[in-house]
């Protein structure tokens, strides 16, 4: 089993709740797409060709500067569930771990160090992404820049005078650059004003997924937004709008909290209270269970409502009560119902520790 | 501003409808873009690379005057309008004139004016054998059943032997 201990910051340094307006945005995270000359894109590349592009970028990984200490995983050569693990961690895509329909890619990897992350044949031939805790556009995208700048000098990207960074798909050329922040918006969700939210962050050419991204399902009222367009903006155009819309979501989050508060005061704090009864004593609880009730304490915690739970705690929970965590810890692959007890019995022993 | 339906509700959505060569804007409450099967309640995010193929069916008809496939790869534009994705960074080139049209729809812009990028020069880069390219792209163009290719990229591999 994949002890994620190795890795340089566990993987996990997004989740330590640093960072602006960390009990609404959990996280921020920037990729850029970038391929290499001389190659077919991943999707129609050869076996041959993958392992060649990952010995070839491996080389220019030994050198970087930007991300000292990093750790290659073959995610080609890992068991499903350490696949799975990685993906739950935030640290690969689905398709990169062939959790969707297709199967795992010959020569997928990952570079990672802290907090930053190269996906190696990917739909492209590398994913470059920072996961900041919080909401952290201008530092994260500092990162990236760096390290874009660094690789591009030692390997040849694929870029074109008039579409800029050629990508697999024609939604990702021109800058490769997707932003999109982890949001937490239950205010909005409980006052019915989300939908009008939501609609409007499509109609300003910006989108939203669930938590896992592409085709993920909103669960718990956590949002990921996105910039949708890539090409004929600059990066800093780009990462200048999708902060003043979040900004404003973020505003309109708050409004919502208030007049909760102020309209409903006891039901709300009712159902709250309710949820973190659940969490502290419940005995099996499902995935989607735990993340709706997660929610509540969450926004209980935001609300003041509840104090002496941290938010980092709270992001740790969201990670580690996932099916391939649980199995991690337990050293052992779980069925559904045994993960839905062993999940319980976490969530449960990390609010009674700290309650203490 | 009221919904161009009702006459009566709030409009939230921005409806851009293409019917034949023309483009009709809608700007519609949510309970009429409901009815006519707009998402406007959350739910799971439709995923966008359904939106996008769509895209590519309606705005793509094969277009005329460009190679039937990719040089370097050998993809057609068919195999693009069936996965929405390219073969490789030539494809940009050779099916440029669709392409061009396609970007200006899916970004509303087809010029990229972000970061410019200039590729070290190949005496800074390790060196990458060209046989081995030459090999790889002989293979898929034999797969796609482009002989004519297959017989220049064989050619073209006696020559460096």
């Amino acid at each position: 089993m994949l002890d994620l201990t190795l890795l340089p910051d566990g993987g996990a340094s997004w989740l330590d709740a640093s960072g602006e307006h960390a009990d609404i945005v959990i996280s921020t995270r920037i990729r850029l797409a970038r391929n290499l000359e001389g190659y077919a894109f991943t999707p129609r590349a050869r076996d041959g060709e993958r392992l060649r592009i990952l010995t070839q970028v491996r080389e220019a990984f030994a050198g970087l500067q930007s991300i000292e200490d990093g750790v290659l995983l073959r995610v080609d050569e890992l068991p499903p569930e350490d696949r799975l693990l990685l993906h739950e961690r935030h640290v690969v895509s689905k398709e990169l771990a062939g959790l969707n329909e297709q199967p795992v890619r010959t020569g997928a990897a990952v570079y990672l160090s802290r907090g930053v992350g190269i996906m190696v044949n990917e739909e492209d031939h590398l994913r470059l992404q920072v996961l900041h805790s919080g909401f952290h556009v201008a530092d994260a995208f500092g990162v990236l820049e760096r390290l874009d700048a660094e690789l591009g000098n030692k390997v040849p990207y694929a870029f074109h005078s008039e579409f800029g960074y050629l990508t697999a798909c024609p939604t990702n050329v021109g800058t490769g650059l997707r932003a999109s922040v982890l949001i937490h918006l239950p205010g909005l969700v409980l006052t019915k004003e989300i939908g009008k939210v939501l609609a409007g962050l499509q109609q300003v050419g910006l989108t939203y997924r669930g938590m896992y991204g592409e085709g993920s399902e909103v669960v718990g009222n956590f949002f990921q937004i996105s910039n949708q367009t890539t090409l004929g903006r600059s990066e800093g155009e780009l990462l200048d709008y999708l902060v003043r819309v979040v900004t404003h979501v973020i505003e309109r989050e708050e409004e919502s909290r208030r007049v909760l508060l102020r309209d409903a005061g006891y039901i709300i704090e009712d159902k709250l209270w309710r949820a973190f009864g659940t969490l502290r004593y419940a005995r099996s609880l499902s995935f989607d269970e735990a993340m709706n009730y997660l929610s509540g304490v969450r926004l209980a915690v935001g609300l003041k409502l509840i104090s002496g739970l941290s938010v980092y705690t709270l992001n740790k929970l969201l990670i580690f009560s996932q099916l391939a965590h649980l199995g991690n810890s337990e050293g052992r692959a779980l069925t559904e119902s045994e993960a839905n007890v062993a999940r319980a019995r976490y969530v449960r022993e990390t609010l009674a520790r700290e309650a203490e | 501003m009221v919904c161009d339906l009702c006459k009566n509700g709030d409009a939230v959505i921005q409806l851009t409808e293409i019917e034949g060569s023309g483009v009709r804007q809608l700007h519609l409450c949510e309970k009429c873009a409901a009815e006519r099967g707009v998402e406007t309640t959350i739910g799971a995010a439709k995923p966008q690379i359904n939106n996008f193929l769509q895209t590519i069916h309606e705005q793509m008809p094969g277009a005329k005057g460009e190679p039937v496939h990719c040089s370097f790869c050998s993809s057609t534009l068919a195999d693009f309008r069936a996965t929405g994705r390219l073969g490789c960074a030539h494809c940009y080139e050779a099916f440029e004139g669709s392409l061009r049209d396609l970007l200006r729809r899916v970004h509303g812009n087809s010029r990229h004016i972000g970061r410019r990028y200039v590729a070290p020069l190949p005496s800074e880069l390790p060196h990458v054998s060209n046989a081995t390219e030459l090999r790889d792209r002989l293979k898929r163009a034999i797969e796609a059943e482009q002989f004519e290719l297959a017989a220049d990229l064989r050619d073209k591999l006696r020559g460096m032997d």
